[in-house]
């Protein structure tokens, strides 16, 4: 029907007087916009095919593409924008649930961006962290409640146990098949050099990986893909799943089309098959089945792995939290409603869940005042995007980031959001081959190092400035913090105060 | 506004004389030290905290309390009398000076829990004498008990140190330990309260700097049944010590090592052992770790612990004459009571300095 034509969002825009028709745009887009027309000898492309990834602009010898906002418009309605109306057109044709990728791109506050650091004048120094030591060292698991002694004196080491990083980042839950093995490798070489831990997410660890299983958390996520005894032992930590900040409340989907050799087999699961994972886990209806959970793992791996509870924010985050504190978890990942995904329904990515900054702030708050905060660590994502963020999630409360869009973008993704349709021309969000040869590992993981080796010297300048020289004192350090911007009630909910008090 | 409704950063000055034989001496060499560092402070804080000055009371805890009026002096011997057995009650005897304005009124109380309280309580003894200066501080307004340990007491106000030593006749007290604080407040307090030391049980702190961390400190401690009311680095560093040493059983060396911990280059070079206690702390104990400057004189029963930030951000000097140990900010503040020393250093950022009774408690 003739409705279903929507005018393409973006142009591509091709200077005809650069271009010399040698036809790498073609050969590069797996979306097959650009075609050569060799009588004309003629470069032409298909608008409508666009996903405005910048692979063509970003490899054309002659700088003669660009992509533009279409100009294209509905007439001008401020309730109905063209999205909605494009929106209808599409679900009245297809009869389906929209599909999205990567996190929520809506116009929601974000609270980072409201938030000031403070920094040291005259009452007491910066400190300068090219001349001064300046530690980001962390460790993520409960703390001991007493300390116990041997029969001369010396404290015995009672803790459980725990992950060291050598700066407080992890790389987030993606798994193997929503990336490439590609993908999979940068993150986790990048996690060994660095001294950090990446997340296989929920589609199991491929066997090419195991030697980097000091710098690996193990997903066991509602499909239990992947999962096994020696998959369990093999990381450093072992994450429960609960929820993802991109779709509370609902489960993983894996299209059979993407269940092709290693990632099938590696899943555990026949090629082909679409991978669910249901919405809940079925052995999880309630708290006391998470604490179950909880100590099935640690009873399979001997006590020496601490457990990760990862959920998403939402509405009464808190209470969950210290339901979860309570469980024997040693570590709660709380990932926000602009966390990332590869694929989730348009409607729950953008409406369900909450902003992460509040999420922390009452986690942090409520297990402080139920005297719990000691017995779990607390990591936070979804979304963090610069060192200044995780500066800020730090003095609110967290013990640690997860970071998975930016790991992605410094792998090459421009955020596209086209993930789910797996034809990712970076090589990142897909099982093509000829895709993912695209991405060189070696180059992706140097990209990955450098990225956090920046931050991390961001993180420090900003700590020095406040004259911190260890990251434990900027933890939960709220009065570094100042809103702009913000009403009574969230800075109430922030614990912050606004700037100039 | 009064201390403890705002964040009150200050500059200072700190002194403290120790004899390790347990001999006693007057207030008056303290005043005179701390008199040195005048451009230290601003008139606006000093006080002193004093071990070894109440022997014919040692086995009571000697409660300092500030009244604003005589309704909350009222209302707190009511809640003294229904917890503890008080033993001696009076006026601290002060001296009418034109440098030391708007006295509350100041008494003392020589007091033992009330066994039936204490058993119902079923806390340890110090435990409740604790918790109940916290009761009576958050709760009965106008009432602020600053000083409870036992054979100890802490004497501030609001003026120059070296006045508020003659203000509180202090050369007509003798002890085996003495501290002093004088203070140079970025705000102005109102309240005598918020002068330093501040004290719990035995436990008294006087601090130099301005700590960085402190809001990490705070909500960390809180969560420990603290409650931080002055919103001062000297009361979060003080429940901190008294968490970590009465509570957690942490040796005086092992809480040097949390609270300015070494840096994980310097961990990185020590033996096995060592290596794995300091790691060990500084991992279970990683909220108590405090950075930014200062330098604290920490005084407790039978002894006296001096303390520099990890950095050492802060002057503090030690020095030594037979059995006598001074320390100061500045050396000067040593040498005018005794220029004749043994020994004179700086302990680095984060050694701490502990010194005892050689003969136990007197």
């Amino acid at each position: 029907m003739a409705v279903d034509y929507i005018y393409p969002d973006y142009e591509i825009i091709r200077d005809y007087d650069k271009c010399i028709t040698c036809r790498v745009c073609e050969r590069q887009c797996a979306n097959e916009a650009h075609e050569y027309l060799p009588q004309e000898n003629k470069m032409v492309c298909d608008n409508a095919k666009c996903v405005n990834c910048h692979r063509c602009v970003s490899l054309c010898p002659t700088r003669a593409l660009k992509i533009v906002k279409s100009d294209h418009t509905f007439k001008e309605n401020a309730n109905w924008s063209g999205k909605s109306i494009k929106e209808v057109y599409k679900q009245a044709g297809s009869g389906g649930v929209l599909l999205s990728s990567m996190g929520n791109p809506e116009n929601y506050p974000v609270y980072f961006d409201k938030i000031l650091l403070n920094a040291s004048q005259v009452t007491n120094p910066s400190i300068d962290p090219l001349r001064e030591p300046m530690e980001t060292r962390v460790f993520l698991g409960s703390k001991p409640t007493k300390i116990e002694r041997d029969d001369k004196g010396r404290i015995i080491d009672n803790l459980s146990p725990n992950i060291t990083l050598s700066m407080p980042i992890m790389f987030s839950a993606m798994s193997y098949g929503s990336i490439s093995y590609n993908a999979h490798e940068s993150l986790a070489r990048a996690a060994q050099e660095l001294g950090i831990l990446y997340n296989t997410g929920e589609g199991g660890l491929h066997e090419d990986f195991y030697q980097y299983g000091k710098n690996t958390i193990v997903q066991v996520a509602s499909g239990r893909f992947g999962v096994h005894k020696d998959y369990l032992n093999s990381g450093a930590a072992i994450e429960i799943k609960m929820g993802q900040g991109a779709k509370p409340g609902i489960g993983g989907h894996l299209p059979g089309t993407k269940i092709v050799g290693d990632v099938s087999k590696t899943r555990m699961i026949p090629e082909g098959f679409d991978a669910i994972s249901p919405a809940p886990h079925h052995d999880i209806y309630s708290i006391e089945d998470l604490r179950q959970l909880v100590f099935s793992l640690k009873e399979a791996t001997n006590y020496t792995k601490p457990v990760i509870v990862k959920i998403a924010a939402v509405h009464n985050v808190s209470a969950i939290a210290s339901g979860i504190a309570r469980s024997g978890a040693d570590i709660i990942a709380i990932d926000g409603f602009r966390g990332g995904t590869g694929a989730a329904p348009t409607r729950i990515r953008d409406n369900v869940g909450i902003p992460i900054e509040l999420a922390l702030a009452s986690v942090d708050k409520r297990l402080r005042d139920e005297g719990i905060r000691d017995n779990v660590s607390i990591v936070v994502g979804g979304s963090i995007r610069s060192s200044a963020d995780i500066v800020k999630a730090v003095a609110l409360g967290a013990d640690c980031v997860y970071i998975g869009t930016s790991a992605l973008l410094a792998l090459g993704c421009h955020l596209c959001r086209s993930c789910q349709t797996g034809k990712c021309n970076w090589g990142i969000a897909t099982q093509r081959e000829d895709l993912v040869k695209r991405l060189n590992p070696n180059i992706g993981y140097k990209r990955l190092v450098n990225l956090l080796t920046a931050w991390q010297h961001e993180i420090k300048e900003m700590m020095g400035g406040m004259g911190i020289n260890s990251i434990e004192s900027l933890k939960g350090n709220r009065l570094m913090l100042r809103g702009v911007g913000l009403t009574e009630k969230e800075l109430e909910i922030l614990g912050i105060k606004y700037a100039g008090e | 506004m009064r201390e403890g409704q705002f964040r009150n950063l200050s500059g200072c000055a700190i002194s403290g004389i120790f004899s390790k034989q347990g001999n006693r001496f007057s207030g008056e060499r303290i005043i005179e030290s701390i008199a040195v560092m005048h451009d230290r402070s601003n008139g606006l804080g000093g006080g002193f905290a004093a071990y070894g000055i109440y022997p014919e009371y040692k086995e009571y805890y000697a409660f300092h309390i500030f009244y604003d009026s005589k309704t909350a002096k009222k209302e707190s011997e009511d809640f003294l009398e229904e917890h503890f057995d008080i033993i001696n009650l009076s006026k601290i005897p002060t001296r009418k000076m034109p440098e030391i304005t708007d006295e509350p009124l100041i008494w003392r109380y020589f007091v033992k829990p009330l066994p039936t309280k204490l058993a119902e309580s079923q806390l340890d003894e110090r435990e409740f004498v604790s918790k109940c200066v916290f009761k009576v501080n958050t709760t009965i307004k106008g009432s602020y008990i600053f000083s409870s340990g036992k054979n100890m007491g802490v004497f501030k106000a609001v003026g120059f140190p070296e006045d508020v030593g003659r203000f509180y006749r202090l050369e007509e007290y003798e002890g085996y330990c003495f501290t002093a604080h004088g203070r140079y407040p970025t705000n102005t307090p109102g309240w005598w309260g918020g002068a330093h030391p501040f004290a719990l049980l035995d436990y008294s702190v006087v601090h130099n700097g301005e700590i960085s961390s402190y809001d990490a400190n705070r909500r960390a401690i809180e969560m420990f049944g603290y409650k931080c009311t002055l919103q001062t680095d000297t009361e979060v560093i003080t429940y901190i010590i008294d968490y970590l040493h009465r509570k957690k059983g942490l040796t005086l060396n092992e809480i040097c090592s949390v609270i300015a911990a070494p840096f994980w280059s310097t961990i990185a070079d020590k033996p096995k052992n060592e290596r794995e206690t300091l790691t060990y702390l500084r991992n279970a104990f990683a909220s108590q770790l405090i950075t930014g400057p200062f330098s604290i004189l920490v005084g407790f029963e039978g002894g006296l612990m001096a303390l520099n930030d990890r950095l050492k951000l802060r002057s503090m000097v030690v020095g030594e004459k037979d059995d006598m140990v001074y320390i100061a900010s500045e050396e000067a503040a040593i040498r005018v009571i005794q220029n004749d020393l043994d020994k004179v250093w700086s302990p680095k950022g984060g050694e701490g300095v502990i010194v005892q009774l050689e003969g136990g408690l007197v």
